[in-house]
């Protein structure tokens, strides 16, 4: 109830700026006072003014759609599935579907977390109605020429509603701006072709433009077999830009969630500064049965989840769904003020 | 198929040998004659080698392997062990040299020859500590202002247990990330296979080339049919699907060129390659002399973030 006041506040709030720039512009004012609405409407107009790739570009729609009830890609709020009831993978009793989403497919029962879309995340993680997303349109690509994959892609889209296993945008988490990334696993377990490592790549370029740190959370098979040798290329090219993301400052922050295995997990997933992991999630380079069969054992209970991964110093802290926003808004606003020597 | 071809030139190979150690007489002469004109007609018809026949010879154990490399091209090699962490990786051979008189940092995936030799370098299957004693050796190499030559031949990382608790993931991740950002020349030459990510973590590189028979792909050709038809005894249909060959990755832009190769694979005339390699390093190198070390990073990148750009805007139309 609360969530949708406030997404009828912020419209409210849009509307009215609306409004009132327009009014503005035609007066030929700047719009500085207008501190009682959000600063990146304000910002924006300064930007008009000619301060482009200063680092302080704010006129979001060139590279994000707009926010909001008009916004016809709905990509952050998710349908409303049909199913009444949800089988927990953890201890396989049935729970309502209304109660499994209140809690964000976090089991009641027992606690495990199930797997959850990439919309039903995004909209758990951000302020109601300040996700823009990322505009980065990727054509089909077939490079193997691969039976029925275009098929597959298709069918795929119209199931989730995304046009890839990424979701990318631009959203406030308490209140502090951020490019998310959200991988969902609902979508060819995720993997990464061509159009996730250039959707990726191209979110870390954008971040660095508008000078946001950025977070993602990833979850993948790994590297996407259909598209052959370029998806094995597409881990180099995301790891060059988390690099350059970083060398010119900018916070990156990975959220590992179950499972994030092969290429994504030897990429960007592992060059995060702040590292943190859902409970329980799968996280490693090969898979678990690959390394049976090559070692010939069985594997220890817990090994490769997140628990393990923390053991062995690979993951900051372990967050549980339910944290993770005041996690992540912790560590954004750590990062906010970068103000030493004082 | 090469395979019967190259077993039945191996035989020939054995028997001229027996045929020649023994006492010369006419009898031998005529049949060594004979096996040579055999193995001629043999060769030529190694002329057309399809995808599966070459993942054959790119495995080949007589195919040159890292040192072969190392002692043909390079002189006053100084091999550097270690990843300074806790741990020596075999599976990595690499060091510092001399290529015409300048030094350079030199390093590849080292498979062995023979079961003992595998064993003991893990079959060119490094762990975590294999990629950080490269990446180690390259930061050095930064730091000293000395190129980079990388040879890859490797079936993947390797995925074990110790591998995991390391962070197989991690090292890899890490190699992928600071090698694109390396502000001196890096050429990597995939000479036998190059499988996953496993090879591509030494193969950020400026300029990246094949040998003629050489394949790089995502995963074996194995693991891919296995993944994707739960059956890993279709690979030769993989080999034909994934487009693994010098040729098709130069079409995808992946790869700057090719290195020719012999009739019947690299092992017949191995002097041949290194002369082809020897060449093209020159040229490289004399290129990449004329770049600021900004410009060698930048150019670096740009290489990886617009490998695909021509094939995207190819599927936008
Ligand atoms: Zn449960």
């Amino acid at each position: 109830m609360r969530d949708k006041e406030q997404l009828y506040v912020n419209h409210w709030y849009e509307d009215l700026y609306n409004c009132f720039s327009h009014f503005l512009q035609k007066i030929g004012s700047g719009v500085k006072t207008m501190s009682i609405f959000n600063r990146t409407k304000a910002e924006q107009s300064e930007d008009s003014a000619g301060s482009k790739h200063s680092g302080h570009i704010s006129d979001y729609s060139e590279d994000f759609e707009t926010a909001g009830k008009d916004n016809k890609d709905k990509s952050e709020i998710p349908e409303d599935s049909v199913v009444e009831t949800i089988t927990c993978s953890a201890c396989k009793k049935e729970i309502p579907a209304e109660q499994m989403r209140k809690c964000l497919c976090v089991c009641p029962e027992c606690g495990a977390h199930n797997k959850i879309s990439a919309k039903r995340r995004m909209h758990s993680l951000v302020d109601p109605g300040t996700f823009r997303k990322l505009k980065c349109p990727v054509p089909f690509v077939d490079p193997l020429a691969y039976p029925d994959y275009k098929d597959k892609i298709e069918g795929l889209q119209d199931k989730t509603g995304l046009d890839e296993a990424v979701l990318l945008g631009m959203g406030e988490i308490e209140g502090h701006k951020a490019m998310i990334g959200v991988m969902g696993s609902e979508f060819l377990m995720a993997s990464m072709g061509i159009a996730v490592g250039e959707k990726i790549t191209h979110a870390f370029e954008i971040a660095d433009k508008y000078k946001l740190p950025f977070i993602m959370f990833t979850a993948s098979g790994g590297a996407r077999m259909q598209e052959g040798i370029l998806s094995l290329m597409q881990m180099a090219k995301t790891s060059a830009a988390a690099q350059r993301f970083g060398e010119r400052g900018g916070l990156y922050v990975v959220a590992l969630t179950h499972p994030t295995t092969g290429g994504v997990s030897a990429s960007f997933a592992m060059l995060g500064d702040i590292t943190i992991a859902e409970p329980d999630a799968l996280i490693g380079f090969a898979g678990p049965r690959v390394i049976e069969q090559t070692i010939g054992q069985k594997l220890p209970a817990g090994f490769q989840r997140a628990e393990f991964q923390e053991e062995h110093g690979f993951v900051d802290q372990i967050v549980p769904r339910a944290e993770m926003r005041e996690v992540l808004s912790q560590i954004l606003r750590l990062h906010e003020k970068r103000r030493w020597p004082l | 198929m090469i395979r019967d071809i190259d077993e039945r030139i191996q035989d020939i190979d054995k028997e001229i040998e027996t045929e020649s150690s023994k006492e010369s007489d006419y009898a031998a002469d005529v049949k060594i004659k004979e096996l040579k004109s055999e193995r001629k007609k043999l060769l030529k018809q190694c002329s057309n080698p399809t995808p599966a026949d070459k993942v054959y010879l790119a495995r080949h154990k007589n195919r040159p392997k890292v040192d072969d490399y190392i002692n043909a091209l390079f002189d006053d090699f100084f091999v550097q062990r270690g990843d300074a962490l806790g741990r020596e990786d075999k599976s990595i051979l690499g060091g510092i040299a001399t290529f015409h008189g300048v030094p350079v940092t030199v390093l590849g995936h080292r498979k062995g020859r023979n079961i003992n030799e595998n064993m003991e370098y893990n079959f060119g299957m490094p762990e975590p500590q294999g990629y950080r004693k490269a990446m180690r050796m390259m930061k050095q190499a930064e730091k000293f202002d000395r190129p980079i030559i990388t040879f890859i031949d490797t079936p993947g990382a390797y995925p074990g247990l110790e591998a995991e608790e390391n962070g197989q993931a991690n090292a890899i991740a890490k190699n992928l990330a600071e090698m694109s950002a390396l502000k001196v020349p890096v050429i990597a030459i995939v000479t036998g296979e190059g499988s996953s990510g496993g090879a591509l973590a030494i193969g950020v590189a400026n300029s990246v080339y094949m040998l003629e028979n050489a394949v790089y792909s995502v995963l074996s050709p194995e693991g891919f049919a296995s993944i994707l038809w739960k059956d890993s005894s279709r690979s030769a249909e993989a080999c034909d699907l994934m487009k693994l060959t010098a040729q098709d990755l130069k079409r995808f832009h992946v790869i700057d060129g090719i290195i020719p190769e012999p009739l019947g694979g690299a092992h017949h005339n191995p002097q041949k390659v290194y002369r082809e390699l020897d060449n093209m390093l020159v040229a490289e190198l004399t290129k990449y002399k004329k770049m600021s070390p900004n410009e060698l990073a930048r150019n670096r990148y740009e290489k990886f973030r617009h490998m695909d750009a021509a094939i995207i805007a190819k599927a936008k139309k």
